[in-house]
C-alpha cells in the first residue's frame, strides 16, 4: 500500500496552502482533490486582504492571478424604497502593496494548485475521499472508493461540511444556526463599463456591500465585487433565518429580489450572467469552532469552521490560507519529533491562537450574535431613509425646518433604544 | 417556486459532469417529515418541491454541492454525499 509523509483532503485555499508549505520543506505531500481541477468546486465572494498572510507566502504574490485592486469602498443601507450609500476612496488603498484583491476561485486555486506542484506536491484530481483508516485509534490514511492511501498524518480541507472530520469523530453535522449560504451570480461586463460605473481606472477595483431591506429582516447582506472583466454578485443568509421564512420565499427569490433593486440592475445592466453558484459558509464564530486537531489527524480553513460573518462582509479566505500554513508547520514539528499523536498535534491550535486567526476570531466572538438582530437589519435603514427622504423632499408647499423632520422619527424611546443597539455594536 | 423558469435557466449556465448515481438521496419514508420541507425553501437551486401526496421530491440534476440542504434538513431526512469524483457541477468562475 502507497505510504506518504502526509495526506491533505481538499485543493482548496487552506490545502494548497498547506501542500505548498509542506512540499517546499521536502514533505512527500499528496493533495486529494474531488473536483476535475483545483477551484472547480469552490465559490467566494470574494475579496482577499494579502496583509495578514503576505509574510506567510512571501514568494507568492507578485505572480498572483488576481482580478483587481480594491481602492473604492461602498456600503448601503437598504430600506423597501430608499437606500443609503456611503462611499470611501483613499489614496493608501490605490499605493503598492495593495491591501485587498478580487479573485475568482475557480482560476485562483488552479495557479496555487501549479505552485504547489512546482513544488513537489502530488495533486490528485478528479479523487473524491470517502473515508478515513483509523486503526488503533490513530487515523492512519484515507479511503478513496477502492484504494487506501497511507500516511504519518491526514491535514482535512474539505471545506464547511467536513464530511472527513465528521468521519473522523471530530465534529458533527453542523447546526444551521451556525452557518449562513452565500448565493451568487458572475456577470460579465465590459471592462470600460465597469470602470465608468464605479469611478476606476485601470484595475482598480470596487467593492460594495449592501444590508437591510434585501435579506427582508433576516441576518445577512448582499455584496458586489468587481473583476477585470464581470462582476460578482452575491446574497449572504443565515440558514436557520431563512428556515424560518414565509412558503413564497425561497432562496433563489432572495437574490432576485436583491438583483432587480433599480440600484443593483443599473451597475450590472447590459451585463451577461455566465454563471451561478452557491456555497454554505460558517459564521457561527468562536463558538462553534470544531476541535482542529485529533490523532494523525488535523483540520484547517472552513473545514474548522474558521470563517467569520462581520455582519455585511464574510472573512475566510485568509484564515484558510493561515491554517492550513500553520498545520503544514504542525506537521514538520511533528516530524522532526517522529510523533504524530494528538497531544502533540495539538500546537497546531497554539499556533493558531498566538497569531491573526484566532485573534480575530476572539476580539470577533460576538458579532455574530449582537448582528442577529432584526432592528439593525430591519428597522434601522428604514428610520434613516424615512429622515434622508424628508430632508431631500421638497414638498408643493413650505419646507419643514430641518430639525423637527429629523426630531419627528428620534422620539425619546427611539433614541433610548438606539443607545442600547449603540452599546451593543461597541461590543464588537 | 418564484420564478423558476429563470432559475432553470441560469442552471443551464452552469457546467456540469453526469455522474452515475444520484449524491443526495431522501432516506425512505421520510418524504413528509416536516424537515425535509425545509429544503424546498433552502435550496437554492430550487431542487425539492411538495408533490400532491404532501411527499417532498428531489430533482438532483442542477445541484450547487452547497450543502444547504444537508444543514437545514439534517442526515437522518438526508442521505446526502458528494457525487463522485470529477462529475457534478464545475464552477469556471467561481
Ligand atoms: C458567497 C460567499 C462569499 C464569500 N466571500 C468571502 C470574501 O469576500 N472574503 C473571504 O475571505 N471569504 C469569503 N467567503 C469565505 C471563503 O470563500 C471560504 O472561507 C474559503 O473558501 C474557505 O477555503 P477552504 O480551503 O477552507 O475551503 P474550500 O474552498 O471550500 O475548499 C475545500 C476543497 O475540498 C474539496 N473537497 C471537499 N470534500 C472532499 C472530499 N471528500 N474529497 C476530496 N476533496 C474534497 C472541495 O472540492 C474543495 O476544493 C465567502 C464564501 C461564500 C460562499
Ligand atoms: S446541495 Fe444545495 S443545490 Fe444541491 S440540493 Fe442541496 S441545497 Fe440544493
Amino acid at each position: 500500500m502507497e505510504k506518504f509523509d502526509v495526506i491533505v483532503v481538499g485543493a482548496g485555499l487552506a490545502g494548497l496552502a498547506a501542500a505548498y508549505t509542506m512540499s517546499r520543506e521536502g514533505l512527500e505531500v499528496v493533495l486529494l482533490e474531488r473536483g476535475e481541477y483545483a477551484g472547480s468546486k469552490n465559490v467566494t465572494g470574494g475579496r482577499l486582504y494579502v496583509n495578514p498572510v503576505r509574510h506567510l507566502f512571501p514568494d507568492l504574490w507578485d505572480q498572483a492571478p488576481f482580478e483587481r485592486f480594491i481602492t473604492h469602498e461602498g456600503f448601503s443601507m437598504m430600506a423597501a424604497d430608499r437606500s443609503i450609500t456611503v462611499g470611501y476612496y483613499g489614496n493608501e488603498l490605490n499605493r503598492a502593496p495593495y491591501q485587498s484583491y478580487s479573485v475568482l476561485r475557480s482560476r485562483f486555486d488552479r495557479w496555487l494548485a501549479e505552485q504547489a506542484e512546482a513544488q513537489g506536491a502530488m495533486l490528485l484530481s478528479s479523487a473524491k475521499v470517502d473515508d478515513v483508516i483509523i486503526e488503533n485509534g490513530k487515523i492512519t490514511g484515507v479511503l478513496t472508493g477502492d484504494d487506501g492511501l497511507h500516511a504519518d498524518v491526514v491535514i482535512a480541507c474539505d471545506g464547511v461540511l467536513s464530511l472527513i472530520a465528521e468521519k473522523a469523530g471530530l465534529r458533527n453535522a453542523g447546526m444551521p444556526r451556525d452557518y449562513a449560504v452565500g448565493i451568487k451570480e458572475v456577470i460579465e461586463l465590459d471592462p470600460d463599463l465597469i470602470n465608468a460605473r464605479f469611478n476606476l481606472e485601470g484595475d482598480e477595483g470596487a467593492a460594495r456591500l449592501f444590508f437591510g431591506d434585501i435579506t427582508k429582516g433576516r441576518f445577512g447582506g448582499g455584496f458586489l465585487y468587481t473583476n477585470r472583466e464581470s462582476i460578482s454578485l452575491g446574497i449572504v443568509v443565515g440558514i436557520k433565518a431563512l428556515m424560518e421564512g414565509e412558503a413564497f420565499l425561497e432562496a433563489p427569490a432572495f437574490f432576485d429580489g436583491f438583483k432587480e433593486r433599480p440600484e443593483i440592475a443599473a451597475l450590472i445592466k447590459d451585463g451577461t450572467t455566465v454563471e451561478y453558484s452557491a456555497h454554505v459558509i460558517p459564521e457561527g464564530g468562536y463558538r462553534s469552532l470544531t476541535p482542529l486537531s485529533g490523532n494523525g489527524i488535523l483540520v484547517a480553513g472552513d473545514a474548522a469552521g474558521l470563517a467569520l460573518n462581520l455582519g455585511v462582509t464574510v472573512r475566510g479566505m485568509e484564515y484558510a490560507l493561515a491554517s492550513g500554513y500553520y498545520a503544514a508547520q504542525t506537521v514538520l514539528q511533528a516530524k522532526d519529533a517522529g510523533d504524530y499523536g494528538a497531544e502533540k498535534l495539538a500546537v497546531y491550535k497554539t499556533m493558531l491562537e498566538n497569531s491573526f486567526v484566532l485573534e480575530d476570531f476572539r476580539n470577533f466572538r460576538e458579532t455574530p450574535a449582537v448582528l442577529d438582530e432584526r432592528r439593525i437589519v430591519s428597522h434601522y435603514p428604514e428610520l434613516f431613509g424615512k429622515i434622508m427622504k424628508d430632508l431631500y423632499e421638497i414638498p408643493g408647499g413650505p419646507k419643514n425646518r430641518l430639525y423637527p423632520t429629523i426630531r419627528r422619527y428620534l422620539t425619546i424611546g427611539e433614541m433610548l433604544s438606539m443607545f442600547k443597539d449603540f452599546r451593543k455594536v461597541m461590543k464588537i | 417556486m418564484s420564478n423558476s423558469a429563470g432559475l432553470k435557466a441560469k442552471l443551464g449556465l452552469d457546467v456540469f459532469k453526469p455522474g452515475l448515481e444520484p449524491h443526495i438521496v431522501i432516506r425512505p419514508g421520510m418524504e413528509k417529515d416536516p424537515r425535509l420541507k425545509k429544503a424546498i425553501l433552502v435550496c437554492p437551486a430550487g431542487l425539492y418541491s411538495e408533490n400532491e401526496k404532501g411527499e417532498v421530491v428531489l430533482t438532483i440534476d442542477g445541484c450547487l454541492e452547497c450543502g444547504t440542504c444537508r444543514i437545514a434538513c439534517g442526515t437522518d431526512v438526508l442521505d446526502w454525499n458528494y457525487p463522485d469524483g470529477g462529475t457534478g457541477v464545475q464552477f469556471r468562475f467561481g
